[in-house]
C-alpha cells in the first residue's frame, strides 16, 4: 500500500493510512527523498497517527528518511505517534534520537514555520 | 491450557504486518488493554522480522493461555534456519549480525512477561514469549 505524499506550500505531507510493510516504508523514503528534490520542498511531516506498530524496522527507517532530507537542506517532521505506541517503542529502545517530532500535523506545520524563519 | 491456536507462515515483510495483526485481535479479544495489546503486536513484529532477516521461512504461533486465575498470550517463533551461535551475546542490547538496529531480542524481553529461546546453529531457533492480562 502506497502512502500518499500531498504537497502545501513548501511541505510535503506523507500520511500514514494503515499498517505498512517494510517494502511500504521503502517505497515511502525514495518517494520523499525524490519529492524533496523536485519540489525543492523545505519541510516534510510524516504523520504516523494511524500507525498502530512501530517497530525496529519502521523507526529506522524514519530516521533514514529524516536524515536524508537534511542533507537536502530540508527539515523533518514526525507527527501523531499515539502514547501507546510511543510506550512500546521505549520499551524496544527506539527513541528516534535526532529526529524532530510533534503532537499532530498542526503543530508539526508550526514547528516547520518557526524552522524556516530561522533559516531565512 | 489453551483454546485458540492460530498460526502464521512467515515468509515476507507482508507475513509480518499480518502476524502482528493477529497478535493484537487476538489480545483484545483475550481481554488486553489496547496498549497491552500495542507491545504483544509490537513484540510478534520484531519476532517475526527476525524470521524473515535471518531464516527466510518459519512460523508464528499464537495461543491463548487459561491459568487457574489469570489469562495470558503465548507468542512462539520458529525457525529452521542457522541458528544463533552465542545466545547469550543476541541478548545483549546493541548486538546484530545483519545490519538492523540490534535491539530485537532484548526488546522483545523487554516488552513481554516471560521469554524463553533456544536455538543451536544449523538447527534453528525458537523463541517462546507470553504476557499476562493484569
Amino acid at each position: 500500500m502506497e502512502v500518499p505524499i500531498l504537497k502545501q506550500g513548501a511541505v510535503l505531507i506523507a500520511t500514514f493510512q494503515a499498517a505498512l510493510s517494510d517494502a511500504d516504508l521503502n517505497q515511502l523514503r525514495s518517494a520523499l527523498v525524490q519529492q524533496v528534490v523536485r519540489f525543492r520542498s523545505r519541510g516534510v511531516i510524516v504523520d504516523v497517527t494511524a500507525m498502530d506498530v512501530m517497530d525496529s524496522f519502521a523507526s529506522r527507517t524514519l530516521r533514514e528518511i529524516a536524515h536524508m532530507i537534511r542533507l537536502r537542506g530540508a527539515e523533518t517532521v514526525i507527527v501523531g505517534i499515539q502514547p501507546e505506541v510511543a510506550f512500546a517503542m521505549v520499551q524496544l529502545g527506539l527513541t528516534l534520537e535526532g529526529v524532530a517530532t510533534a503532537l499532530d500535523l498542526e503543530e508539526g506545520l508550526a514547528y516547520l514555520n518557526q524552522k524556516f524563519k530561522t533559516m531565512k | 491450557m489453551s483454546r485458540m491456536e492460530i498460526r502464521v507462515t512467515i515468509s515476507s515483510d507482508q507475513d509480518i504486518v499480518l502476524a502482528r495483526q493477529k497478535g493484537r485481535s487476538l489480545a483484545l479479544e483475550l481481554g488486553f488493554s489496547s496498549g497491552d495489546a500495542t507491545l504483544v503486536a509490537t513484540a510478534i513484529s520484531e519476532l517475526a522480522r527476525n524470521i524473515v532477516s535471518y531464516a527466510r521461512n518459519g512460523q508464528i504461533i499464537l495461543k491463548d493461555l487459561q491459568g487457574s486465575n489469570r489469562v495470558g498470550i503465548s507468542v512462539t517463533a520458529t525457525d529452521s534456519g542457522p541458528g544463533i551461535p552465542d545466545v547469550g551475546q543476541a541478548l545483549r542490547d546493541g548486538f546484530s549480525t545483519s545490519g538492523s538496529l540490534g535491539l530485537g531480542l532484548p526488546g522483545v524481553r523487554r516488552l513481554m512477561d516471560e521469554f524463553e529461546i533456544v536455538s543451536k546453529p544449523g538447527q534453528g531457533t525458537k523463541v517462546g514469549v507470553k504476557k499476562w492480562r493484569p
